[in-house]
């Protein structure tokens, strides 16, 4: 995703280079207005560290693996406008010491990668984090999306400067100058391999750094997550819509007729043998949720909906009893 | 333990790279001893012709000049051969070798692949035979803002730091480790090793953040050679 020098005119350089500067330009006055001191050791470090973590081999799903950014957890550690800071210098000094991605392209990588990641990172991060406390699983999903969302991103980016190359930029012969291949190859050919092995690297690596600094780190999370409540997940939320719905399971009673494909052998005139056969297999101790002994309706509905819960909560309970029992042997 | 593996060759590579660049820096060659200023200007310069050329011709001649360029300056070719390009090659070559069968021919093929080989040469080029605090003044001289010039800096010096520490981590987690770890459980290392080194990360960007406090530093950047 680094783009080298040699694939992008120096037209197209150049104007990325001008859309990335009013982005670093505001990232630079709103990190001095923020932290003002910290701000040089805060970058660098950070800038330091995705440097490394764009090293790290990581084993994905199918026997393949691959390398991450670092960009969405650099994104939802920092903030958007640091991590635009953090990122553009490791992809200069990636550029200009390793020549990994172009000079003439820096531009490009900037406002592809740290430019554009950062900001999609961070956007969706807190769309679907919301204010879930800094411990919940919904954060580490909301960073898994993020690094997706980032990576690819700035791939699709990356690919419609590529696609764009031939058609503007060739010789008289029309010989391609610079990227050889159309948008309708470059997109596929970019994409593929992002939505599949780099996303699933990006996903991976970002989530599992939220999931882990849950555990040991959690004040590093809550930099960037001010609204989200302290302490441990709490599952009250959940009681009370489960409670909620049982009160509200009597409004089951309100709909007429019979589920489609739900028929019980009365429903026909003459029902198949083999659906009489198998109907008869098994008589549940509340056939239609109606609870022996109880007249009403509605009051069969509601018990029933308290006592299928009640039965799943303790066979859950059960369930993780017998594996927490396993994973101690 | 392939991936252990794998991340420690990527940053032992990296260490060697920059070692390289150090010894190579010091020595006594045509680059190294022409000021930083002109080299960076003279080898933009060049980058912009390779860059901009329509024709393969000049770009060719740009990349064989950096090659003399390099004898003179005494990096060894083989070894600009093996960390600039074959890299450079291996990367821009998946991309752009289809095309050398497909309609924009051989032509439309060789222009990138040559391109980004002679742009990875001249950036090679000023990185080995320039230390790297020169370049940062030099980049000064042009007019490139104080507070970008720092984070560079000081970014450069704390790679190294850090590359240290995630070597160590993943070398004494690698010689803790025996047989074959599952997948899962490979994934769940790589992220708590990241996870770890961020951490760490933090805690060295407040302990330098207090340093830097302790010897004076409220937020005004001034460099060595703004005060001469």
């Amino acid at each position: 995703m680094h783009i080298p020098d040699g694939y992008l005119s120096p037209s197209t350089c150049a104007a990325l280079y001008a859309g990335s500067t009013p982005f670093w330009y505001t990232a630079l006055r709103r990190m001095r207005r923020a932290v003002h001191t910290r701000m040089i050791p805060l970058i660098s470090v950070f800038a330091a560290f995705s440097f490394i973590v764009m090293m790290f081999n990581l084993p994905l799903p199918g026997g393949t693996s691959g390398h991450a950014l670092g960009v969405a957890i650099a994104a939802i550690v920092l903030g958007p406008w640091a991590s635009i800071l953090a990122i553009s210098t490791a992809l200069t000094v990636q550029a200009v010491f390793f020549a990994d991605g172009g000079i003439t392209a820096l531009g490009a990588n900037c406002f592809n990668i740290a430019i554009t990641g950062s900001l999609s990172a961070w956007a969706v991060y807190r769309l679907i984090a919301g204010r879930a406390p800094i411990e919940s699983p919904r954060r580490v999903m909301a960073a898994a999306i993020a690094g997706y969302t980032a990576i690819n991103l700035g791939a699709l980016l990356a690919a419609v400067e590529f696609g764009i190359q031939p058609r503007f930029f060739h010789d008289a012969a029309g010989t391609p100058l610079y990227a050889p291949y159309p948008l309708h190859i470059a997109i596929p050919a970019m994409m593929i391999g992002h939505l599949t092995i780099a996303g699933i690297a990006e996903m991976a690596i970002t989530g599992g750094i939220v999931a882990w600094l849950q555990r040991s780190e959690p004040q590093l999370l809550k930099a960037t997550a001010p609204a989200a409540p302290a302490g441990r997940y709490s599952t009250r939320p959940l009681w009370i819509g489960l409670a909620a719905l049982m009160i509200l399971s009597p409004l089951g009673v309100l709909a007429a007729g019979t589920a489609w494909g739900e028929w019980s052998p009365s429903f026909f005139a003459s029902p198949p043998e083999g659906l009489k056969k198998l109907s008869a297999f098994w008589s549940a101790p509340m056939p239609g949720y109606a609870v022996p002994l109880f007249h009403s309706h509605h009051l069969g509905y509601l018990l029933s909906a308290m006592i299928g819960t009640g039965l799943i909560i303790l066979l859950s309970l059960g369930f993780g009893l017998l594996t927490r029992r396993r994973a101690s042997q | 333990m392939r991936f252990l593996e794998t991340t420690l060759r990527h940053l032992v590579k990296a260490s060697d790279y920059a070692a390289m660049a150090d010894r190579v820096a010091s020595g006594q060659g045509w680059l190294q001893k022409i000021d930083p200023r002109a080299k960076i200007a003279g080898l933009a310069a060049l980058l912009m012709v390779a860059s901009a050329s329509r024709q393969i011709t000049p770009i060719a001649a740009v990349f064989l000049f950096a090659c003399f360029l390099a004898w003179r300056s005494r990096i060894l070719i083989l070894k600009l051969a093996r960390w600039v390009w074959t890299p450079v090659f291996l990367f821009t070559g998946i991309i752009a070798l289809p095309a050398a069968f497909l309609s924009p021919g051989l032509r439309g093929a060789a222009f990138p692949v040559l391109r980004a080989e002679a742009a990875a040469t001249l950036s090679a080029l000023l990185v080995l035979t320039t230390p790297w605090p020169r370049i940062l003044r030099a980049l000064r001289w042009f007019r490139v803002p104080a507070v970008a010039v720092v984070i560079l800096g000081m970014t450069c010096r704390y790679i190294f730091t850090i590359l240290e520490t995630a070597l160590e981590m993943l070398e004494s987690r690698k010689s803790r480790t025996v047989g074959i770890l599952p997948p899962a459980e490979k994934r769940r290392l790589a992220s708590a090793s990241a996870g770890v080194l961020l951490s760490k990360s933090v805690a060295l960007s407040s302990e330098v953040h207090l340093a830097m406090l302790s010897r004076g530093f409220r937020g005004d950047i001034r460099l060595m050679e703004d005060a001469k």
